[in-house]
Formats: structure tokens, sequence, C-alpha cells
């Protein structure tokens, strides 16, 4: 116990001298949650539009007003010909062009069906859909104001009914995939980088010949990672708690049950990766490319898993992240009983016993 | 002199275990999977169906939502709560409910109700499977009054053109950003591992005494990223072009232009951090955080102009978001240098002052 408690100090030690690495291990989980809660957002706000209004009246003049006036556009350009639009597009000035036809009013209080053609920049596919929906509607509801008529009612009244999350704030999506991502960063990547750097400048070697048990060893150098992530789950609750306003609405003791779970199968795959490596730069790429990647592309963070193709679904339920990610979701934001997630403990459980297994039968106490 | 370091770090890349498959093979994966990964697209909502009426009326709604491709009726169940039981374990997204006498409401009371419930932990997976089921609904309720009339609306046509990417594909606008992400992970952390392996392995003393100049020494790191740069990104535009079938409309000398600065631009940002790192652990770390930072800002995922005010300023420093800008621009609209001068410049800034940082950060005293 004392050897452990000794070695366990010196790789505190070893961490708190590292000043840079332990800043942004502290401080990562708050700019992660205000990136995703604040900047990755796909909200149509602003967007810069350009208008050809070739009819150039009081309804049409009205109609660009209402565009710019609302939250979601900003007339930036007003063009006289259709070749100005295609050089704007391709300056990426504006994402949406609007050619009001010549004749507007008139056509209008004739009913002849006039035209609103919108040209709609679409490199990225959803975000024009959505700019044409937003614009069509901001465009009838003027009309609508115009003529002052009424709306037919429809005869299904649908009602729709949005659970746990009526606001559709997306942090409550992102949150436990920022602690997903994080525990594998600290307890996967920084612990297989560690053990390694003591074989890649020999400390090792000064460790295996001392009488410590190599079990102790691995254990002391785990110890540190483990506690900095408890501190980093509870950043990460006190944000999303305090300043995002998400709820935690399941038992705290299970979650912090699931965290615990976790952050054990992500040491193991620590320890893992360090008997595969033999070089803190080949540490560094295996825990990137194999563990860090997939746990933010492929665990449900900000893709959704089922409407990947079935290989990539294949690869998604080997990640602990996944798993994680989906129990956390679960107990956390969906307050659901235990038992919907016992089969997400038990996942996890049985990769925390396997990993372990492997590096131990890995695990050499000798150097070649 | 210069020569001969570069042929220095060749070498010591072509010997690194895993530095030539990662160059050479991690392009290719990562361009072939990541597309698929990095989708927005939502297919396959699980539905769980609640019909009380079991009618013609809500068999014909059923039907015309089985069509849909998006929506899968997975299970019915008789109660609302069983349903709900199936939400929270996650087998299904979607409750339809159709209430008993929805049919009878329907047509005798021209008025019945509906409730389609949705899980919206992710808000945007949860309204875009709502929108679907209840543009069928309304499509259905239209369908079978198709008498009523629309007498005072106004009349009016919208059409949309969907320019650049009449598909609409995803894929088109994700191949060329993706390239960039991948370009700059590779030709971004491995200089930054670069000097940090050099002060591990002891090296650093013996080029430190040695005549090299500062920005020889800064030059000899940032060529060979830049070369292995030119071979990623040639990757990426074989892969696009085989497996995606994507060309750019644009001169493809444009693009390599481009990538040639934007490789020295985020090289040099790799070679700063590696200047100030002591262990590559703290280089990891620090390129991590700010390659994080970058990538979320760029306009990568979600669109530049959602951000708010503050966070766009901010992204407005990261060169990736030009590289993006410019790499969909070229590859969808075929827009050419004259167009997209802005977006040059602030590269060449970008290349200008982080290499000067570069070479004055690296000091030689210790």
């Amino acid at each position: 116990m004392k050897q452990f408690l000794s070695f366990a100090k010196k790789e505190f030690l070893h961490i708190f001298r590292d000043t840079w690495t332990m800043m942004i291990i502290l401080v990562l989980p708050v700019i992660m949650m205000l990136l995703f809660g604040y900047a990755v957002t796909t909200e149509v706000r602003d967007t810069n539009i350009g208008i050809l209004d070739n009819s150039r009246d009081e309804i049409s003049k009205r109609l660009i007003d209402k565009l710019d006036e609302s939250e979601y556009f900003s007339v930036v350009r007003a063009f006289n010909s259709n070749s100005e639009i295609e050089k704007a597009f391709r300056r990426s000035e504006i994402s949406l062009a609007i050619i009001i036809e010549n004749d507007f009013s008139k056509k209008l209080i004739t009913k002849q069906n006039p035209k609103i053609q919108m040209i709609a920049d679409a490199s990225d596919p959803n975000h024009a859909k959505t700019l044409v929906n937003y614009a069509s509607g901001v465009i009838a509801q003027s009309l609508m104001q115009e003529s002052k008529a009424n709306n037919p009612s429809s005869l299904i009244n649908t009602e729709l009914k949005l659970l746990y999350n009526p606001l559709m704030k997306s942090s409550y999506n992102f949150v436990p995939g920022v602690m997903g991502f994080i525990i594998i960063i600290v307890c996967a990547m920084m612990t297989s980088v560690s053990i390694v750097r003591e074989r890649e400048r020999g400390s090792m070697e000064l460790l295996l010949a001392s009488p410590v048990k190599p079990i102790t060893i691995i254990l002391s150098k785990v110890t540190p990672y483990f506690c900095i992530s408890l501190i980093n789950i509870l950043t990460i609750f006190l944000v999303s708690y305090f300043i995002m306003g998400v709820p935690i609405k399941g038992s705290i003791f299970s979650i912090f049950l699931l965290c615990i779970v976790y952050i054990l199968v992500s040491l193991s795959l620590g320890i893992l990766v360090s008997t595969i490596a033999k070089t803190q730069l080949v540490a560094l790429v295996i825990s990137a490319i194999i563990l860090l990647m997939p746990s933010m592309l492929l665990s449900g963070m900000m893709f959704d898993i089922s409407s990947m193709p079935l290989i990539l679904q294949g690869i998604a339920q080997i990640m602990p992240a996944k798993w994680f990610i989906s129990a956390i979701r679960k107990l956390m934001i969906m307050g659901v009983d235990v038992r919907f997630v016992f089969k997400e403990f038990l996942v996890l459980i049985s990769m925390c016993f396997v990993l372990i297994l492997i590096s131990l039968k890995k695990y050499k106490n000798r150097l070649e | 002199m210069l020569g001969y370091l570069i042929e220095k770090e060749f070498k010591q890349i072509k010997r690194d275990w895993i530095l030539p498959k990662l160059i050479l093979i991690f392009p290719f994966i990562a361009l072939i999977l990541l597309p698929y990964a990095a989708n927005f697209d939502i297919k396959d909502t699980r539905v769980v169906v609640v019909d009380n009426d079991k009618s013609s009326y809500s068999n014909q709604i059923l039907n015309k939502l089985r069509a849909n491709t998006s929506i899968n009726i997975n299970y019915f169940e008789d109660t609302y709560a069983k349903a709900m039981d199936l939400i929270q374990e996650d087998r299904a997204d979607m409750i339809i409910n159709i209430p008993s006498g929805f049919e009878k409401d329907y047509i005798v009371n021209k008025n019945s109700k509906l409730l389609i419930a949705v899980n919206t932990v992710n808000g945007m997976k949860g309204s875009i499977s709502a929108m679907y089921a209840q543009n069928i609904i309304s499509d259905f309720s239209l369908e079978k009054n198709s008498s009523i009339q629309v007498i005072n609306s106004p009349s009016m046509e919208i059409q949309p053109l969907y320019a650049f990417n009449k598909t609409l594909n995803y894929k088109f606008f994700m191949v060329p950003a993706l390239m960039v992400m991948i370009l700059t992970l590779i030709c971004g952390f491995l200089p930054a591992f670069n000097i940090v392996g050099e002060k591990e392995k002891g090296n650093m003393e013996q080029i430190n005494v040695s005549p090299i100049t500062k920005p020889v020494f800064i030059l000899s790191k940032l060529i060979p990223y830049w070369i292995i740069g030119a071979i990623v990104i040639s990757i990426g535009f074989l892969v696009a072009w085989l497996f995606y079938g994507i060309t750019p409309q644009g001169s493809i000398f444009t693009v390599y232009i481009f990538s040639f600065i934007f490789t020295l631009a985020i090289s040099g940002l790799g070679l700063v951090l590696s200047n100030y790192a002591q262990s590559y652990q703290q280089a990891v770390f620090m390129m991590f955080f700010f390659i994080m930072i970058l990538i979320l800002m760029s306009g990568l995922y979600t669109p530049f102009t959602s951000m708010p005010p503050w966070a766009q300023a901010i992204g407005s420093f990261s060169p990736l978001k030009y590289f993006i800008d410019v790499m969909r621009c070229v590859y969808l609209k075929g827009s050419n240098i004259v167009e997209l001068l802005p977006q040059l410049y602030a590269l060449l800034g970008f290349v200008a002052v982080v290499n000067t940082w570069a070479i004055l950060s690296y000091r030689k005293k210790n």
C-alpha cells in the first residue's frame, strides 16, 4: 500500500509539473461545451441574400423589406441582371438569390400567378432546403397580409409532442457526447502516452527492476488519470447544469456508477494501447485514429448512427463511447429507470473485463 | 545545407514504423469512411404506432407512412404507455398515436386529432423526423378533401432552384471539405510532433550547436510537410474522383495553389506549438486544442453564418475556414482564382504571420 501511494504520488507530480497539459485538460471540457453549445448550430440567422427585383413596385418593395427585417435574412445585394447573381454566388457573397418577375403586383391583383424564383446555393443541401423553406414562409406570410385572406383550416389537428427536450436545445444532445470524448482523451490517450514515455526514456527499466509488482506500477499509473476524469466529469455536469440549463433527471448514483464503469473501460483501453505501441508517436497516432476519431464521429455525439451504412453501424457497436453516450443520455436527459440501461451497463462491464484480460496477457515485465 | 536537412527529414519519416502508412493509407480510409459518417441526413426513423381506430383511414395513413423511405414502422402497441417504454429503451424514435374514432371524427365532425410524439434529445433528428410525418399526414388530409376551395388566399408561384448541387447530394458538400480536414490532421499534427521529437531524443542539442540558421532549420521542417501535403491532397482528389465521381467544376490548378498555401499555414502552426512544447504530450494537447477549435468554427459541419457574431469573429482567424470555402467554391461552383482573392490574401497572411513566428520562437539557447 505504501509502495502504491508513493508511486501514485510520483505520477501526480509528473502531471502537475506539466502546467500546459494540466491547464488544457481542465479547460478543454469547458471550451468544448461552449463551442458545441453556441457555435456549432445549424440555425439560420442573418443569412446574406441578394434580390433581383424586375418589378420595382410597391408590393415587391414591401416584400424585400419583410425579408430584410426577418431574423433569418439580411439583404446585402440588389442585382440588375442574372449574370451578377452568378458572380455573387461564385464569390460566396450570398447564399440565396430571389428573383421577382416584372409586373409583380399587377399580376398578383389580376390573379395571373406571378412567379418568384429562388436560387439557393445548394453546395450545402440541408442549409439550402432550410433557406428556401424559410424564405417561402416569409413571402407567403407577407402576401397573406397584403390580401388579408384567411388561412384555410386543416382538418387533421396534428398534435406534436417533443419528448424530453421541448425547447430543442442542442446542448441536451452533446453534453453526454463531450463527456464520452473527454474521458477517452484523458484515460486512453494520456495514460498510454505516459506509460510508453517511461519506456522510451528508459525509466521503465528502473521501475521494473524495483521490488514493486508490475500490477502496482500500472495501478499507480492510472490512478491520477482516474482522478482527473472525475474532475472533468464534475466540471461538465456543473457547466451543463448551471450555464446551459441541461437538467439531470435520473438518479445521480446510477449516473456516477456509469461514469466509473466507462472510465475503467477507457483506462484499460489506454493500458492496452501502451502494450502495443513502442514509441509515444505510435501511441498517439493509434489512440487518435482508433479511439478519438471514432468516439467523435461514430458515437452518436454529432451524427445519427442509425442513418449510417451498416458497416459503420457495426464499427460503432464496438466503440465504448457509443454505449456510454446512449446510457448517459437515457439516464441524465430522459430520466429513465436503471433497468432500461441494463444492456449498456452489461456491454461496458464486459468490455472492461475483456480489455483487462488482454492487456494482462500482453503486459511484459521485461524489456526486449 | 538545406538539401541535406530535407534529406534527413525524409529518411526519418521513411524509416518510421507508422508515419509512411499514416500518410499514404489514412487519407484513403478517412475519405472513404468519413463522408458516410459525417452526414446530417436523417433516414430510418424508427416508429411505433398506436392505432386505436383500426379504420380504413388510419390504415391509409399507415400505408402512406410506410411508403416513405425515411420512416420505418417497426412496432405496433395497444397503449401509449407501452409505446413510451420502447422509446425509453431506445428501440423507437417516434410514436404515432391514432385515437379511436379518428375516422368518424374526420368525416362527421370535420375535425379529428392525431398525436405525434418524438424523442428530441437529438433536436435536429427529432424535428426532421416529425416534419416528415407531419407532411405525410397533411398530404393525406389534402387528398381527402381536394374539394376544399382556396378562395381568398393570394396565388403566386415560388420556384426554387438548387444551384451547384442539383441532386442535393450531401457528399458533394462534405467530400471537398473533409479533404481539408484530413490535410489539417496530417500536416498539422506531424510537424507539431517533429521538433518535440528531436527534443525528446536529444537531437536538438546537436542541431543547436551546428551552424544551421533559424530560417534554414524551420524551412527544412516545413518543406517535407509541404511535399507530404501535396501527396495527401492528390490522394484526396483521386478518391473523390474514383469513389464519389466528384471533380472540381473549376480548375484543379486553383485547388493546388490554395492547398500549397494552406499546407504552409497549418504546418507552420504545428511548428510554432512544437517550439514551445517540451514533450509529445504537451505538443499533442496544444495542437488538439487549437485544431478542434479551428475545425468546429470553420463551417465544416455547420454553416459559418449560423454562428453568433462573436463566434464568427473568432472563426475568421481560422485558416480552415478560408480553405474549406475555397474547396467548396471551386469544386461545386467552379470559382476561379480572381473570385477567390479575399481568401487568397487571408491565407497568405496566415502563412506570413505563422512562419515568422515559428522562426522567431525557435531558440537555440535553452
